[in-house]
């Protein structure tokens, strides 16, 4: 406990000696960071590793309490990306938010204390501590995503999160106080057995869904999402995306292990909620030309497939299928770290990309591929790992829950997990189409404005974050069966009897095909190169392009043309706004082409709403005179009113 | 010990001839039976042997707007699909390797054959191969799902997840209940076939219009060893998705090499389909092909819901 207690404390101190320093402020919280980061996932590892379990209570607050934080394994699981993401945030921070962008020692400040508050969460066993680290980390994460606040949108994003996370915190609080009504004791721990069948049991859960469910960041409770993860500087959209929205996953999976007999339908909600944030989500990221925006649809997307994995473990464990819910739940824990180091290493990837052209917008870029190597080879690690293509992360997560749905569907226990099957594959598919268009757009053909022209490789502060969160990605696509039995400590708690994850899936076997994939690769490429050193190279040609003149960079496929196809053929669902000049005349003027898809249910519904309520309310404008004798005579009317309501 | 090894060694050598030499005579059946149908004679059957020879010996230019990404769509998918290749039974003898869900990592290959071709399209910048990349995305989120239908019918069949007892479970097939669903998974994996290959009415490899192409165009700028390699690795997607349609047809028969000859002749006369079908239909307009890959999907849907009942 006490390697976790001192990673906490120097997370949460990590920002102060930059207060006072006047130079390599950013280097020594950096440092901090590092070595808390080292400590936590030490503490961690040793949890995974089957050591015991450590916990830590305050006396004074031992009359209520038996203990206030555990670090069991579920913990320990959410604790090692928390603070890998950090620690490489914290590096990338150093180089990418200096002094120009504004606030550099207030944002490391209060990203630390993020953290702090991120560390705090993961372990708390109480339902105050709980909620007093969920609303730290809400309110660190405002404060970070309202940093660039001469911004008009930058303000819009941060008041949008405020309110929706705030809403989630009053759900949890109805939640949670229900549920120490049953428990009897604000300790959060396992529940009677019933509960979750009764009414009041369905109303707490109903509860936990929202509240969790905005901060995860399900459709439709995602509105938050998009326009936070575009405003917040890229090391902090990483953190955020890569582990704060995984808080709501965290909050479900306790609730899940509190469980001991989840009704059928929970498993049921879980999936359609899962599929529809998991097909919308890829969808609408198709449809953005904002880099960070659609990383961050892409976060609502795989937040989709983790609840199809928890959906699918949920099913497994009310029939009693245990190796069901092996799999599902190793598939959903598993993704929640894969995805925490593959967006992480996208978000970081595509902040360099802002740090270098200055703009966010895929059609403004291109070419950026040969200025700076190293970025786009860490953006297309992170996209093969979140389209989910062997042999990396991505894949065997994916291949879990997969593995969990064809099996719930040939046993004929529940057939309708084909549904799931067509879900993920559809997701991957789309995921593909979507990553082909940003990273193409973005890193390869030529640049399509003088900014991507004079782009520039990113520092090494900022590429060795990144070269650490691939070199994750690739070792746990090779290598899956190093962390199986960390994983299975990790969902052992969350069923009785659930069957290793090595017993159910062939992992050695991936590691063979992997390093076969890559021999071949390496063969293949020797062959070619070979062929080419034979004779002297020809001078430099333009692409042939059928013999066309050589092509203009604007004349290049564009990411919303990319798209097109799948957005319009998918016209019904995404509802995308087109604005096109009409050409009319013999000489017509210039004409321009724009299009963009609207978020679904913060533009199409909530905005609207709230502007019809605002018009509303504007009525009651006529009862405001200003005068103070009309506000002393209501005073008046609503005494009588009382007055006469308590007599009869 | 000895006694089991002779047969594993010549199964291997079978494979590695399926695999490795055999695939690019696939190509020279159809375009044969299309210059028959014509009343032509034709190129001869082993030309594409002669054209990646010719290749394999050329220099290779590439533009000065590529990247190493464009060496990675050739090599990477050749590489993804001779991987694919050591997981899909071959006829009735076994694969190298085969376990519990192989199938996803089978079609997570192809995916990643794709996904590289793609970023190789769009790495020379030009538009017509940006265009190509967008179509074979779209469609290709259609073929998914089908595929995937499919696979699940099969495994609701079978009780597996692995493809060898999948498409290996010739007995079930004969009994009555079973025959509709597997015609409707074939129908819908024919158009699969169709559309991953880029066949006709899909797509037409031998069109002259850049703008109406799908495959083709993503691979206009690549050149020597690279192209010899796309062209290779496209024949050799015809034998293994060729496989995932003849298996499940094909007798079982008494002795291994015949099992062998039975899946040789089945690639045949898969090719020899392909080839009619190309010269009996004209390619679809583009906006229609969605439609048709559409159908694919209900088919095997249809077969899942078959199997249900």
């Amino acid at each position: 406990m006490t390697l976790y207690l001192l990673s906490l404390l120097l997370a949460a101190g990590s920002g102060l000696p930059g207060l006072f320093l006047r130079r390599r402020g950013a280097e020594v919280s950096a440092g901090l960071m590092t070595a808390s980061a080292l400590l936590g996932i030490g503490a961690a590892l040793g949890v995974l590793a089957g050591g015991p379990v450590p916990s830590f209570r305050l006396p004074a607050l031992a009359l209520t309490s038996p203990s206030l934080l555990v670090l069991d394994a579920i913990a320990a699981w959410f604790l090692i990306p928390v603070l890998l993401l950090a620690a490489c945030g914290a590096w990338y921070g150093v180089r990418y938010w200096e002094d120009a962008h504004g606030h550099p020692r207030w944002v490391r400040l209060v990203f630390g204390g993020l953290t702090a508050a991120l560390v705090l969460l993961v372990a708390a066993a109480h339902t105050w501590l709980f909620l007093l680290a969920w609303e730290a980390m809400a309110i660190g994460a405002f404060l970070l995503v309202s940093t660039e606040d001469r911004l008009p949108e930058t303000r819009r994003a941060a008041w949008i999160y405020l309110v929706s996370t705030h809403t989630g915190t009053l759900c949890l609080i109805g939640a949670f106080a229900l549920l120490a009504g049953v428990a009897g004791t604000w300790d959060l721990g396992a529940l009677p057995r019933g509960f979750a069948a009764s009414r009041l049991g369905t109303q707490t859960f109903l509860l936990f869904m929202v509240g969790f469910g905005l901060k995860a960041g399900v459709m439709p409770l995602h509105i938050w999402l998009p326009p936070a993860h575009a405003a917040a500087p890229s090391h902090v959209s990483s953190l955020m995306s890569g582990v704060l929205i995984k808080m709501g996953i965290l909050g479900m999976v306790r609730l899940i292990a509190w469980i001991p007999d989840p009704p059928l339908w929970w498993g049921a909600l879980f999936l359609g909620l899962g599929g529809v944030s998991g097909i919308l989500g890829v969808a609408f990221a198709l449809g953005q030309h904002d880099l960070k925006r659609l990383l961050a649809y892409h976060s609502i997307e795989n937040i989709g497939i983790i609840l199809l994995g928890l959906g699918l473990g949920l099913i497994g464990k009310s029939t009693g299928q245990t190796a069901l819910a092996a799999l599902g739940f190793a598939g959903a824990l598993l993704h929640v770290l894969n995805h925490s180091l593959f967006k992480g290493l996208l978000f970081l990837a595509g902040g360099s990309v802002v740090h270098a052209t200055g703009t966010r917008n895929l059609e403004q870029l291109g070419g950026l591929a040969k200025a700076m190597p190293w970025t786009s080879a860490a953006f297309l690690t992170g996209s093969w790992a979140i389209c989910g293509l062997p042999p990396l992360n991505g894949f065997v997560s994916e291949w879990f829950i997969y593995l969990g749905a064809f099996r719930a569907m040939a046993g004929a226990r529940w057939p309708w997990s084909v549904g799931v099957l067509a879900a993920l594959a559809l997701i991957g598919a789309l995921a593909l189409a979507c990553f082909a268009k940003a990273f193409g757009t973005a890193f390869l053909g030529t640049p399509r404005t003088a900014a991507a022209a004079a782009a520039h490789e990113a520092p090494r502060t900022m590429l060795l974050p990144m070269a650490v969160l691939a070199g994750a990605c690739v070792l746990i696509g090779v290598f899956p069966m190093g962390i199986a039995p960390a994983l299975d400590r990790a969902i052992a708690g969350l069923g009785e009897g659930l069957p290793a994850s090595s017993r159910l899936a062939h992992l050695p076997l991936v590691t063979v095909l992997a390093l076969t994939l890559a021999l071949l690769a390496l063969g293949l490429t020797r062959w070619v190169w070979a062929g080419r050193r034979s004779e002297p190279v020809p001078p430099e040609l333009p692409t042939w392009d059928c013999g066309y003149a050589e092509a203009l960079p604007r004349a290049q496929y564009t990411a919303s043309s990319f798209a097109d196809g799948l957005v319009t053929g998918a016209r019904w669902a995404l509802f995308p706004k087109v604005h096109e000049a009409q050409v009319r005349g013999s000489f017509p003027e210039p004409a321009r082409f724009e299009s963009h898809v609207p978020d679904p249910v913060l533009d199409r519904v909530l905005d609207p709403a709230f502007r019809l309520g605002s018009r509303g309310l504007a009525l009651l404008h006529v009862f405001q005179t200003g005068q103070l004798p009309v506000y002393l005579l209501y005073v008046l009317l609503t005494l009588l009113f009382l007055l006469i309501w308590m007599v009869v | 010990m000895s006694q089991a090894l002779l047969p594993t060694l010549l199964n291997i050598l079978f494979r590695a001839f399926v695999v490795l030499l055999l695939p690019p005579l696939i190509p020279g059946i159809i375009t044969k039976i299309k210059a028959w149908m014509a009343g032509r004679s034709g190129p001869p059957v082993l030309q594409l042997y002669y054209d990646l020879a010719k290749l394999a010996r050329k220099q290779a230019v590439f533009s000065r707007t590529t990247t190493w990404v464009f060496l990675a769509g050739p090599v990477g998918t050749v590489a993804a699909l001779l991987v694919a290749s050591l997981l899909i039974p071959l006829g009735h003898t076994a694969p190298l390797l085969a376990f519990e869900g192989d199938v996803i990592l089978f079609a997570y290959l192809l995916g990643l054959g794709r996904f590289l071709t793609v970023l190789s399209a769009l790495d020379t910048g030009s538009a017509f191969e940006g265009m190509g990349a967008a179509r074979e995305v779209s469609f290709s989120a259609l073929a998914e799902p089908a595929l995937f239908f499919g696979f699940a019918a099969l495994a609701r069949a079978t009780g597996s997840l692995s493809l060898t007892p999948m498409l290996q479970s010739h007995g079930m097939w004969t009994a009555g209940h079973l025959s509709g669903p597997l015609m409707l998974i074939l129908a819908g994996w024919g158009i699969v076939f169709l559309a991953e290959n880029s066949r006709i009415p899909v797509d037409d490899p031998n069109t002259h219009l850049e703008l109406t192409m799908i495959h083709e165009v993503m691979v206009l700028d690549h050149s020597g060893r690279p192209l010899a390699l796309i062209l290779y690795g496209a024949s050799l997607k015809l034998v293994v998705l060729g496989a995932l349609l003849v298996d499940p047809l094909l007798p079982v028969l008494s002795k291994g090499w015949l099992n062998g000859l039975a899946l040789l002749g089945g690639l045949a006369l898969l090719a020899v389909v392909v080839g009619l079908v190309e010269s009996t239909t004209a390619r679809f307009r583009m906006n229609k092909v969605p439609q048709f890959l559409v159908a694919g999907v209900l088919a095997s849907a249809f077969a899942f819901l078959l199997l249900l009942v």
